[in-house]
């Protein structure tokens, strides 16, 4: 259920492709810096496709030339977290954009359990159905 | 270069053309901007020189493969006020910049309310914050000595150098780390850190202007804000800088400049109030002997106004 090749998360940018090196992150975030895009970097232990808002790790970095200080500060998350989900956040500030432009995951569980699919029955023969991540039956900070 | 690049790996006798390097760096045209805008500091200009043959001479090597390790680059500037530190700092950047070995060539200067918290766990995050915006750049550090005050060992000063330290030793090839301060101070900091002194490659001595240079830099300033001297003029400005070079808190580059925007305002207030009514373009741009000769520097008997002036100036370093 709910599987795809290599048997990962895939949510935002890139997560068809094998994990990105540090030299192609730095890579993309230099793209992100060049268009003057804040960077954050999120992470979380509930993948749900649902849970938009990860918690932020720092603050969003403004105003920075060159993603090596930004590849600090993942390391500095992966070692914090070295069994969470983590990605880089790209924001577009421009007046009538202000939204995330750019969102790929850095950093993964070595394990990932993945989501079964829920079938609810409701009234007549209609059937509604919603995921749910296997790791989320743990408590918090021990699902992975 | 590339083709250089293509065939050197093979052969140890390969040729490589020093000067076509040189030529493409555009090293050149930042070394002679350098000789052009900056007046005096001959011992500054060797060491630069110095530096950019090393970093050249060292690209070249790493093309044919021979590497040496990222060198270190961290300097330190010491000098009196108004010697030229920034700039110099600036143009450093630019240089760093050229040969490749900053990848954005920009310049963060701070000071230490820029790197040190007010409560416990602010200094952390806020240097590294600096840190990070001067990744990929140079990050000058002006009056440096500030940073460390033995006199309150609760100070968060300490907890910042150790974060720096640390960034100057594992962040090498991202970030060049520029101390600037007067030099007595400078050598005490030096020796209360001892591991700063030693993560610092190049000690750079700025010397103290002579009065002839400081005419030169002053002319040099008046070009780029479209004014001159009349001749007359020039004269009373030499009186008036070895005068003021006498006096207490006279701070170089710095004090010409000041000296100049005052005299800009006796200018204008001479146009003003005088009775030719229509000036000529040559009215406009002249500064004359007269808008010099009217400083307080000429009036034997007030020294205390005059501090009254400087003290501005020497806060302001």
């Amino acid at each position: 259920m709910m599987t795809n090749s290599g048997n990962v998360l895939t949510q935002g940018q890139f997560s068809f492709l094998p994990p990105l090196t540090d030299k192609q992150i730095s890579s993309q975030l230099k793209y992100a810096l060049n268009n003057g895009w804040a960077i954050g970097i999120e992470y979380t232990d509930d993948p749900h496709p649902r849970n938009t808002y990860w918690e932020m790790f720092g603050n969003p970095m403004f105003d920075l030339k060159d993603p090596a200080g930004i590849l600090m500060e993942i390391n500095s998350c992966r070692k914090t977290f070295p069994n969470h989900y983590i990605r880089v956040t790209a924001f577009n500030s421009t007046r009538g954009v202000e939204s995330p432009t750019m969102s790929y995951i850095v950093n993964r569980p070595k394990n990932e359990p993945g989501f079964r699919l829920e079938r609810q029955e409701g009234v007549g023969r209609s059937v509604s159905y919603t995921i749910h991540s296997y790791a989320t039956d743990k408590p918090e900070s021990e699902r992975y | 270069m590339s083709k250089q690049s293509k065939n050197s790996a093979s052969s140890s006798d390969v040729l490589i053309d020093l000067e076509a390097e040189f030529q493409a760096s555009n090293i050149q045209e930042v070394l002679e901007k350098l000789d052009r805008e900056l007046i005096g500091l001959i011992p500054v200009k060797t060491r630069i020189r110095e530096t950019a043959a090393l970093l050249l001479v060292d690209r070249v090597r790493k093309q044919i493969g021979l590497s040496s390790g990222a060198p270190s680059l961290h300097m330190c500037f010491t000098g009196n006020p108004g010697t030229g530190k920034t700039t110099v700092a600036l143009r450093m950047a630019e240089i760093l910049h050229r040969l490749g070995y900053v990848r954005e060539g920009h310049l963060i200067s701070v000071t230490r309310d820029d790197l040190v918290g007010q409560y416990i766990g602010h200094t952390a995050p806020k240097t590294k914050e600096v840190i990070k915006k001067a990744m990929g750049g140079v990050l000058f550090i002006d009056e440096a000595y500030y940073l460390y005050k033995p006199e309150n060992e609760r100070d968060y000063g300490a907890e910042s150098i150790e974060i720096l330290l640390q960034t100057m030793e594992n962040n090498r090839e991202d970030l060049v780390v520029i101390l600037a301060g007067y030099k007595d101070r400078m050598d005490k900091f030096f020796h209360s850190n001892p591991g700063m002194r030693s993560r610092i490659a190049h000690h750079i001595d700025f010397p103290d202007y002579g009065p002839e240079e400081l005419v030169s830099i002053a002319k040099l300033m008046l070009t780029s804000q479209n004014y001159c001297f009349s001749s007359a003029g020039e004269d009373a400005f030499g009186k008036y800088i070895r005068l003021r070079m006498q006096s207490e808190h006279f701070a170089n580059a710095r004090s010409v400049r000041n000296a100049l925007d005052r005299a800009r305002l006796r200018q204008a207030n001479r146009l003003f109030s005088g009775i030719k009514k229509s000036l000529s373009k040559s009215d406009l741009i002249t500064l004359e002997a007269e808008d010099i000769l009217a400083s307080r520097v000429f009036l034997n008997n007030s020294r205390d106004s005059n501090k009254l002036i400087d003290s501005g100036e020497a806060n302001k370093t």
